[in-house]
């Protein structure tokens, strides 16, 4: 599905069903949001004790398990690691880290835009920089190094995690905590958002569909084909929301979301270098880790520590801003993040 | 010929190392770039189609595969 027909349809279906969720109970502009929804499982595991954000998102497993079944048929299912799993772990949180100072991965953001919540652009706006900040360093030789085929049960423990939480959700054992207030509250009845994220994990999969991806190419190679799946995605989410009476322009009030402009901006801007040092957003980073892929597993797991951390210490953004803790940790993790960067550059001229 | 091995590196590198190795040729020349994963075998192949050159692609067994690249 290497096509512009493919890419299209993967974003049209995550657009349709980022609308549809949250008719069917998803948080508004959340039908879809990889990081809210991994902080949401973070919780609900009690790695953070935030009360309204703690929910077994099936959505999440979906991704992860439709990567898995889609690459198995395929014969893309292939287990490989090593390229700098510490670096990876360590710039994921971040990334987490920054998503939650906006409010949202990079999916979401888009979506946020299509319910017109115009704070987004801002966070677009910080996005594309960190994208073209982590590229230079790509263009310049940045290396996490090479990856290896290593033991095959590795590959399965992530999928294989996500079909334990799954059943966890379903069963509600009374060790798994769920909010009864707040965003983690307000879900989709499990077996659509199952469904929807299975559907968006095979899709994902075969079309490589990734957001920070599309700006990096478009800028990188003048290759516009990833960021046409992000436009899709932007387009028939607006559509639904229009149809739906969910589009609500202004900067004010927007749900789970602040106006505070310029961490907004830094928030996305720390997701997008990260990102792109990662080799995807978060979404891709799910899917990667369906195919066997255990350093994007790593991130994943990067990404559920992040939103601990987030929610432990206060760093997360609200609707009445960002605190103190969360603007520091955000410049502390560029800091972190450009470190990481400049010292994986090799310098050889790399081929 | 030069030979750019990919594999193992996580997208976009390959596209970047041959980008760079691509933007050394003159035309008529051509590279070996080893790839050791389906998505980077599409990126890579698009990336080259679309700067101009010629590409052949070669399944070397064990989901790895050979790309010649030719500039026009």
């Amino acid at each position: 599905m290497n096509d512009k027909k493919g890419i299209i349809l993967t974003g049209a279906v995550i657009g349709l069903f980022g609308g549809l969720l949250v008719l069917f109970g998803n948080p508004a502009n959340m039908g879809i949001c990889v990081a809210c929804f991994i902080r949401d499982i973070a919780g609900s595991i009690g790695l953070h004790r935030a009360g309204v954000v703690q929910y077994l998102r099936p959505e999440i497993f979906g991704f992860v398990l439709g990567a898995f079944i889609i690459a198995k048929i395929k014969g893309e299912f292939k287990v490989t690691g090593g390229s700098s799993p510490i670096s990876r772990f360590v710039i994921a949180m971040f990334v987490m880290i920054g998503a939650l100072v906006f409010l949202g991965c990079p999916l979401r953001m888009v979506l946020r835009l299509a319910g017109g919540d115009w704070n987004a652009i801002l966070g677009i706006v910080g996005f594309i920089l960190g994208v073209l900040v982590g590229t230079q360093f790509l263009k310049r030789g940045f290396t996490l190094g090479r990856s290896y085929s290593i033991n095959k049960t590795s590959g399965y423990i992530l999928p294989l995690i996500m079909v334990l939480f799954l059943i966890f959700r379903i069963i509600k054992p009374g060790f798994i905590i769920f909010s009864e207030s707040g965003p983690g509250a307000s879900f989709a009845p499990w077996i659509i958002a199952l469904i929807a994220g299975l559907v968006i994990g095979v899709l994902g999969q075969r079309s490589r569909i990734c957001m920070a991806g599309g700006i990096r190419d478009l800028y990188l190679i003048k290759d516009s084909h990833l960021i046409t799946g992000f436009i899709s995605i932007f387009v028939f989410a607006f559509i639904i929301n229009i149809i739906f009476g969910n589009f609500d322009p202004g900067f004010i009030g927007q749900p789970a979301a602040h106006t505070d402009w310029l961490w907004n901006l830094l928030g996305m801007f720390l997701v997008g270098f990260g990102s792109v040092l990662l080799g995807g957003c978060p979404l891709r980073q799910t899917i990667l880790a369906g195919e066997g892929n255990t350093d994007s597993a790593i991130a994943f797991f990067g990404y559920l520590v992040g939103a601990a951390v987030s929610h432990n210490f206060g760093l997360a953004g609200s609707g009445s801003g960002v605190a103190f803790a969360g603007k520091f940790t955000v410049i502390f993790g560029i800091v972190v993040v450009t470190l990481i960067a400049v010292s994986s550059i090799k310098f050889s001229k790399s081929y | 010929m030069l030979e750019v091995d990919t594999r193992g590196r996580s997208c976009p590198e390959p596209v970047i190392m041959t980008k760079n190795a691509v933007s050394d040729l003159k035309s008529g020349d051509s590279i070996k770039v080893l790839i050791g994963e389906e998505v980077a075998k599409e990126n890579v192949g698009r990336f080259a189609r679309n700067s101009g050159c010629k590409v052949e692609v070669s399944d070397i067994g064990n989901e790895e595969y050979e790309l010649i690249i030719t500039k026009n």
